[in-house]
């Protein structure tokens, strides 16, 4: 069995790769509310989106219950800094990227097979089984945050 | 049957070599005196076809892999330089592209004939489990290489495909960076697909050697599915089995060569030609025709793991079938009721195969789970119970008895034919209704210069388009795979050299760094490519109102649209192969000032009548008298359209010309001796019958 374990873990991520995908620090002062950017991080892309009043009313007014993957959007974004959705622009689905501000419930929109984000990232229509993933993030500061 | 040989060569030397290692002996009794039932029908030709595709594959593959690099900021260019500047590269990718669709269609037909004729059964059990472990091999092996080229599709594809593994509880999403070397499929996994994808062929060489080892220690099955008794009942492989051989594999030769000489990219997706871009998904992830029978069933289980589970199953299963279906009968020949099952199975496989390349959604997804259900019921229900119930009609008492008696039941083919009726007239039924969906959308077909098999570049067309690239598309798009030395060209829009080099030295390209370790400009040179308009992406995406303007180099083979059912049938026949130049022209000339009623286009798009969505970011390029040709061609946007695309066209394919004229030699040349081969083979069997 010893033997065989360097055959096998020589497929993990090598130390560069592990290296690379160390935390990141993103600056969100140039994000206008309404607005979005995409960044990646490990070979994932990783939307910020800064939400209007109307969004997060949106998000915050649909009873949790009636969701198939039932969540508060308090549960999904970071005390105080209620303006900031930080998600895994992944469709939980069959991998594809949704496209943010379409669709019909202000949020995110995956062209392969139709499913349907709010603007919590939470799913509201379509094949997809989850909410998109909130990836680990803390704020280093009130504009800028630490994602991994 | 091949038991130890008494052949002996003649000549000293080769008996001193067959004294020490008797490999003429084997070969002598494994390929010449075996013997094989006299009764065998073509479809008993596809083993050796098959043999031959290994080779065919395994011999492009180690060639192409002399000139490609597992990289993945170089690995879409490198097979683009493969299919441009390496003598007969396009060839040799071709071979390699559709032949591995060519290896697939004659393993089904082999595999089908086995499920049709009880190859399967006692004493063949190993044989067929053996044959199942190639099939999974290839589909491996398969799905490695698709990952290769780097294109939308290749990543897209090896994306969800590992993805599968995260189905696996507890280990899933480890097993999953394993698989991958990092944290999504990037370059560590394009490096290890390369490796494993050099590698499988060759162990599918190995199981190969075993498939044929069982197959002579229990000799072959035949459509009468009675063993050989007597000398009688066979003929010797050589020549009998060898002529028809050959002569199967020339006829599957010309259908291969139609493909690589003339339909190179009828079973390719066109999102692969454009490079694998981790941030942008396209709309329809949609694998290789030949796994998407198992692709709908995947999809078609709502659970992730469940869907996972049953598309293995459903190859596993085979490897199950001698102890599912316990008929002493082998050949369907003598069995009524699986005769017809059989046959259905078949359209289920079909039919799967084609809700496989379907979204996913409504109608689509029932269907599949319906269909799903039939297949497992076909080995899970039918054949257990067929083996009890079912009254076959007696066999011959021997090959030789049925050889002579000619027999044949006629109401059977009746059957299969009524059932490809109906499912060919639902299928038309269906791309009829999406027909009528999309009318408006699609790009009307235009006469091209190009299309058919005699099809040649207009030089004039060519000429005039590098001008309209020149004074307007290169504003915003590069053409980055396109280089000054392409333009004189055989093929190509016939400038001579001294013009190339004239024409490379209007550019300035930037060089360096020099002796003082400085970047300069300098004028072009013929050996340089078409500069790019903007240093980076980011630059062009802000000067382009966030949109990116593709490269233009491949855009006529990155585009295209659906053809439908029964159309795309024809399309094979007819070589239709336009649907890119179609639309590229549409495109040009599709845009309008105002949208229709009840259409709004976001601020900074322009509505345009044939682009997906109607909104793109382009503003209309060309308009009347905007370049001038020197030859007196009238200056209108119709006749620009038609140009540029003709360029566009060139780009993308800059051996079309070389690759239809090779064609059609290789063409008359592969008939004639087809012909020859037929005749051959008819005095060689004379006797025989």
């Amino acid at each position: 069995m010893a033997t065989l374990w360097p055959f096998i873990s020589q497929m993990n991520p090598d130390a560069s790769t592990i290296a690379a995908g160390a935390p990141i620090e993103v600056d969100l002062a140039p994000i206008a509310e309404g607005q979005d950017i995409k960044v990646f991080w490990r070979g994932k892309p990783i939307y910020i989106m800064n939400r209007t009043k109307k969004q997060i009313d949106e998000a915050r007014s649909v009873p949790v219950s009636s969701l198939p993957d039932p969540q508060s959007d308090q549960a999904r974004v970071k005390e105080g800094h209620d303006q900031w959705l930080v998600v895994i622009g992944i469709c939980t689905h069959l991998g594809c990227i949704p496209i943010a501000h379409e669709g019909n419930y202000d949020g995110f929109f995956c062209p392969c097979h139709g499913s349907q984000y709010d603007s919590s990232g939470r799913i509201r229509q379509g094949p997809a089984p989850a909410n998109l993933a909130v990836p680990p993030y803390q704020f280093v500061s009130a504009s800028k945050i630490q994602i991994g | 049957m091949s038991g130890p040989s008494d052949y002996q060569p003649t000549n000293p030397t080769l008996r001193w070599i067959e004294r020490r290692l008797p490999i003429m002996g084997l070969m002598h009794s494994s390929f010449v005196a075996y013997p094989t039932p006299r009764n065998l029908n073509y479809w008993w030709t596809f083993g050796a076809i098959l043999s031959m595709m290994l080779g065919v594959m395994i011999l492009s593959g180690v060639i192409l892999a002399m000139h490609y690099t597992p990289e993945a900021t170089m690995a879409f260019r490198s097979v683009e330089s493969i299919v441009r500047d390496v003598n007969y590269g396009w060839l040799l990718r071709n071979m390699h592209a559709s032949g591995a669709s060519m290896f697939f269609l004659a393993v089904y037909i082999h595999m089908f004939r086995g499920l049709y004729y009880g190859s399967y059964k006692e004493p063949r059990e190993i044989l067929w489990i053996l044959g199942v472990i190639i099939y999974l091999l290839m589909m491996a092996t398969g799905f490695l290489g698709y990952t290769l080229p780097w294109g939308q599709m290749s990543f897209w594809g090896a994306t969800v495909i590992t993805n599968l593994f995260s189905a696996i509880p507890y280990f899933g999403e480890s097993i999953v960076t394993l698989l991958w070397g990092g944290y999504s499929v990037g370059n560590p996994t394009l490096n290890r697909f390369f490796s494993l994808h050099y590698l499988l062929p060759f162990v599918i060489v190995g199981v190969v050697v075993l498939h044929v080892w069982a197959l002579h220690v229990a000799g072959q099955n035949n459509p009468a599915g009675v063993e050989a008794k007597t000398e009688k009942d066979t003929v010797a492989f050589t020549p009998y089995a060898t002529i028809k051989d050959l002569f199967g594999s020339c006829c599957f030769l010309i259908l291969f060569a139609w493909f690589i000489f003339y339909m190179p990219n009828y079973l390719m997706e066109a999102d692969n030609y454009i490079p694998a871009n981790p941030g942008v998904t396209p709309a329809h992830i949609v694998p290789e025709w030949y796994y998407l029978p198992f692709y709908a069933m995947l999809r078609s289980i709502p659970n992730k793991l469940a869907g996972v589970v049953v598309m293995f199953s459903s190859i596993l299963i085979l490897a199950f079938l001698p102890w599912l279906d316990t008929a002493k009968t082998k050949s369907c020949k003598y069995r009524p009721l699986a005769k017809q099952f059989f046959w259905m199975f078949v359209v289920v496989g079909v039919l799967l195969g084609w809700l496989g390349g379907k979204p996913p959604e409504g109608i689509y997804v029932i269907a599949s789970r319906i269909l799903t259900f039939c297949y497992f019921a076909y080995f899970l229900i039918v054949l257990p119970l067929l083996s009890r119930i079912e009254k076959p009609r007696p066999v011959p008492n021997s090959i030789a008895d049925d050889v002579l008696a000619k027999t044949g039941s006629r109401s059977a083919p009746m059957v299969s034919t009524v059932i490809m009726l109906a499912v060919a007239g639902a299928l038309f039924a269906g791309s009829a209704q999406n027909a009528r969906a999309e009318e408006e959308m699609v790009p009307p077909s235009q006469q091209w210069s190009f299309s058919g098999p005699f099809g040649k570049y207009d030089r004039g067309a060519l000429q005039r388009g590098l001008k309209v690239y020149k004074e307007v598309c290169s504003a915003c798009h590069s053409l980055s795979y396109i280089a000054f030395r392409n333009i004189a060209d055989p093929g190509g829009p016939g400038y001579s050299e001294a013009q190339a080099a004239a024409f490379a030295s209007d550019y300035k390209i930037k060089d360096g760094p020099n002796d003082q370790g400085e970047m300069f400009e300098r004028p072009g040179r013929p050996a340089d490519y078409f500069p790019s308009p903007f240093p980076n992406e980011q630059a062009a995406r802000v000067a382009n109102g966030g949109a990116l303007p593709p490269d233009l180099s491949l855009i006529t083979k990155a585009r295209s649209y659906e053809r439908g059912f029964p159309r795309f049938v024809f399309d094979f026949f007819t070589q239709f192969q336009e649907q890119g130049p179609n639309y590229v022209d549409a495109i040009l000339q599709g845009f309008e000032e105002k949208p229709p009623a009840g259409v709004t286009i976001p601020e900074g798009s322009y509505y345009n009548k044939y682009f997906p969505g109607h909104a793109i970011k382009m503003p209309k390029p060309l308009s009347d008298g905007q370049v001038t040709f020197d030859d007196g061609s009238p200056a209108t946007v119709a006749q620009y359209a038609k140009d540029v695309t003709t360029f566009l066209m060139w780009t993308a394919e800059p051996h079309m010309e070389a690759r239809k004229r090779l064609g059609l030699q290789v063409l008359v040349f592969l008939i004639l001796f087809t012909g020859l081969m037929y005749f051959t083979k008819k005095k060689v069997w004379a006797d025989a019958h």
